[in-house]
This record gives structure tokens, sequence and C-alpha cells, in this order.
């Protein structure tokens, strides 16, 4: 149990700190913010129950927030992501058995799969985040221009992550 | 009862997704509750050690622009000094001199966190309560204004950047000495706008903009930035102005804190105003 999630520990952090020391210092015309921290509730195991994956989510967006005094805005994000996860495992078309350790990245899913998971989650995260970030609806122009961008940015980086720490099954 | 909470554990999924938007929310909309919180003090000190350790490591890659712009700030307050001014000493002249009393004093300070990508920016500083840093002091550096202090723990200390939705500062053109207020409107971190000027007056591109001196916070006469747009939208008797900000709010390295010594008689006076 405690090994399974071992690996997931790891990434909270390593995921927070790439996030906060690097990625939020990078500013391409001030609309692009990617949101890599994400890729940590999308690599949850499958078999995490639902109060787990929902605390996990609100830690590692209250973590971000700490980092860049946005109290609760990333937080917000993160759990309405973690609660449309399960949602989205099924539109993405959930796999039939758990069986064989299965976990939801590009290795034992397929890239399609890992796509269209990814797509419908940093969609609606990037949207909340925006969304409540502005907190008008005068700006919602500018929020659909940052949703945008921040989800095609925060989709390239999460792949690439994928493929650059891909583990062969054996 | 037992029922609901049956159905409350059936659903706890959900439930528990509820309770962690709305304490999210919550989170949001009493920023600065949480700010005067034992809980904010903890995650600044978690935070701020970290960002002074890995500033420790990337400052290096700014010197050279940061030497630079001390420098050119050098030779502009040697131009002050009165060395440099014709001391004769023949005749001795009477001066009547207005700088009688102190109004502002500078800390400097270093910016270990910033950022400009988002639509409310924050900027930490490595000073905080026991350097005598206090919430709404006022934030410049050489090249104009940079922010205002929104919250102090003992060591550190967020300054709300000019790129901020709630930013408001009070400015005026200087060449005609026009007031207007000074936001951000998200997007381009490298301009501004400036709002309530009258349309009738004339502005030209390259007018400089710098603060009005009447807020309580900043020094008068610190620069904000230069005209680059202007225009009036249909049945609008004011302008609305696009301006450079002067200073780079991208690559902040040293920054001043000012403190108004006559903070508190001014409040105190304008309460007065409002108590009447």
């Amino acid at each position: 149990m405690n090994k399974a999630y071992g690996k997931d520990i790891l990434r909270f952090f390593l995921l927070i700190a790439v996030q906060v020391l690097i990625l939020d210092h990078i500013n391409l015309g001030g609309y692009v913010n990617p949101s890599l921290y994400v890729l940590f509730i999308l690599l949850l195991p499958f078999e995490i129950p639902g109060w787990a994956l929902l605390i996990s989510a609100f830690l590692i967006g209250f973590g971000v927030d700490s980092f860049s005094n946005s109290t609760g805005l990333h937080a917000a994000a993160s759990v309405f992501m973690a609660f449309l996860r399960p949602w989205a495992i099924r539109m993405a078309g959930a796999p039939a058995e758990y069986e064989g350790n299965l976990k939801p990245g590009i290795a034992d899913m397929g890239f399609r799969w890992f796509f269209a998971y990814t797509l419908l989650l940093v969609l609606a995260h990037q949207f909340i985040l925006f969304l409540f970030e502005a907190f008008r609806l005068a700006e919602t122009g500018y929020v659909l221009i940052r949703v945008l961008a921040g989800s095609t940015f925060t989709i390239i980086l999460i792949i690439l992550t994928e493929y650059l720490f891909m583990q062969k099954r054996k | 009862m037992r029922h609901i909470l049956a159905f409350i554990w059936k659903h706890n999924f959900f439930f528990l997704f509820l309770l962690l938007e709305v304490l999210s929310v919550i989170l949001i909309a009493n920023k600065s509750f949480y700010q005067r919180s034992v809980l904010s003090n903890a995650t600044d000190r978690v935070t701020g050690g970290i960002f002074t350790t890995w500033s420790g490591i990337t400052s290096y890659f700014s010197l050279r622009q940061e030497n630079q712009r001390l420098a050119e700030e050098n030779v502009r307050l040697h131009h002050i000094l009165t060395k440099a001014q014709l001391t004769s000493d023949t005749l001795s002249v009477n001066v009547t001199d207005t700088t009688y009393n102190q109004q502002y004093t500078y800390t400097v300070a270093t910016v270990i966190s910033n950022s400009t990508n988002r639509r409310d920016n924050y900027i930490m500083l490595n000073k905080g309560k026991r350097h005598g840093i206090e919430r709404d002091m006022a934030v410049i550096n050489p090249q104009g204004v940079v922010g205002t202090v929104v919250s102090v723990s003992e060591n550190f200390s967020w300054v709300m950047s000019l790129l901020n939705k709630h930013t408001k500062v009070s400015a005026r053109i200087d060449r005609l000495n026009q007031m207007g207020t000074v936001v951000w409107e998200g997007g381009n971190p490298a301009s501004g706008t400036l709002l309530d000027i009258p349309a009738h007056v004339k502005i030209n591109k390259g007018d400089t903009i710098a603060t009005s001196g009447y807020s309580h916070i900043f020094p008068e006469g610190i620069m904000l930035g230069t005209v680059e747009e202007i225009e009036v939208e249909t049945g609008d008797h004011f302008y609305t102005i696009r301006f450079r900000f002067s200073a780079d709010l991208n690559s902040l390295r040293h920054v001043y804190v000012v403190n108004n010594l006559f903070n508190k008689e001014q409040l105190e006076l304008r309460k007065n105003i409002i108590n009447e």
C-alpha cells in the first residue's frame, strides 16, 4: 500500500517545485501560464478512494497557492478537476478490469486514451482557474483566451513529460 | 437523522467535493482573513525560505543588468548631491529651505519571488515586520512604481504588483497636471491603463505619467510610465489611455519600500472627514 503511493508522494513535491520555481516565471505575452502540476492528479492510481483523490487534489492546489499568494484559487480548480476525474475516466473508456496494476498513463492506456482524458480534465481545471481568478463577467473574452492558451500549453507539457519519464512495461 | 447521515455517507464523494470547493471559495473571497491567520504565517515561513534559497541561485543570471541599473541611479543621485553644485565662498546666501521635515524613509529589499502571467500578480520580499515593513507601504524601484505591501509576516512580505486587478494608483500627467487613476486590465505585463482624464484636454504620445502624491501611500512624482495609445470610447467624457510602465515588472531585483511617516496623521484626518 505504502509502496504503491510512494511515487505519487514524490511526484507531489517534485511537481509543486517545478511549478512554483520554474513554470510560474514563464511569460509569453502575459497570457500563458501552464499548470503542469495537475499531472499529479491525472496520474493517481485508478483504485484510489474518492476521498483520498479529493483531499490530495486540494492539498496540491493549496501548496501551489501558498507560493503565489493566490489562496484557494488553485485549490478550487484542482478539487473540481478531481471531482470530474471518475467521469473523465468513463468518458475516455474505462479499462475493463484493473487487473495487472494498470496506471492512467500513456504507457498503459495508450496515447489516444490519455489525450482524451487529459483534454477533458485540463480544460475543466483551467476554466475554473481563470474564471475564479478574474471573478468578473466583464472579462469573459480575457478568460476564454487564457483558458485556451493555458490548456494548450499545459496539455503539450503534460504529454512531453509523460513521454520523457515513460517506463516501458516489462 | 440516521437517514440523512446514511445519505451523506452514500454520496460522500459528492459531499466532500462540495465541502472542499466551498472552503476554497471562502479562502479566495476572504483573502484578508487568511492573510491575518496563523496558518498564513507558517506557510510564508516555508515558502519564504524556499524562495530565498532559489533566488540566491538565480540572482547570478541578472547581475550585469542589475549593476547597470544601480550605476545609472548612482549617476542620477550624484547630480543632486551638493558636491555637484557650484559653491561660492565669497558671498553668504540665505536660503529658505522648505525641506525641514522628512516625510518618507526608504528601506531596500530584495525580490525573492515575482510573477507577471496571472490576473493578480504578487511579489514576495525578503523583509518583514522585523525590518519595519508594514501594510500599505509603497514599493518602488529606480525606474518607477512597483506596487503596494498587502501582507506582512515576521521576515517576509507580499507586495501587490501593479499587475493586479485590485491596483488603483492615483496618477497625473506631468505636463498638464491632470489627475487620473491607473489600473491594469490584464494581458500585457508591460502596459497599463490610465482612466478618468477628461476628454477635452490635449494629450500627446510620450507624455509622462507619475504618481500624484494625493494618496497617503505613494510619494509625489514617482514615474509610472509614458503614454502610448489614446482613445475615447463613444459616449464617454474620459480618455482611456494605454501607457508603457517605466519599471520593468518582469525583471525586478532590488526595490525600495517607502514608509510615509505622516501616514497615520493623514489617515486620521481623513477619518475625521468621513465621521463628520
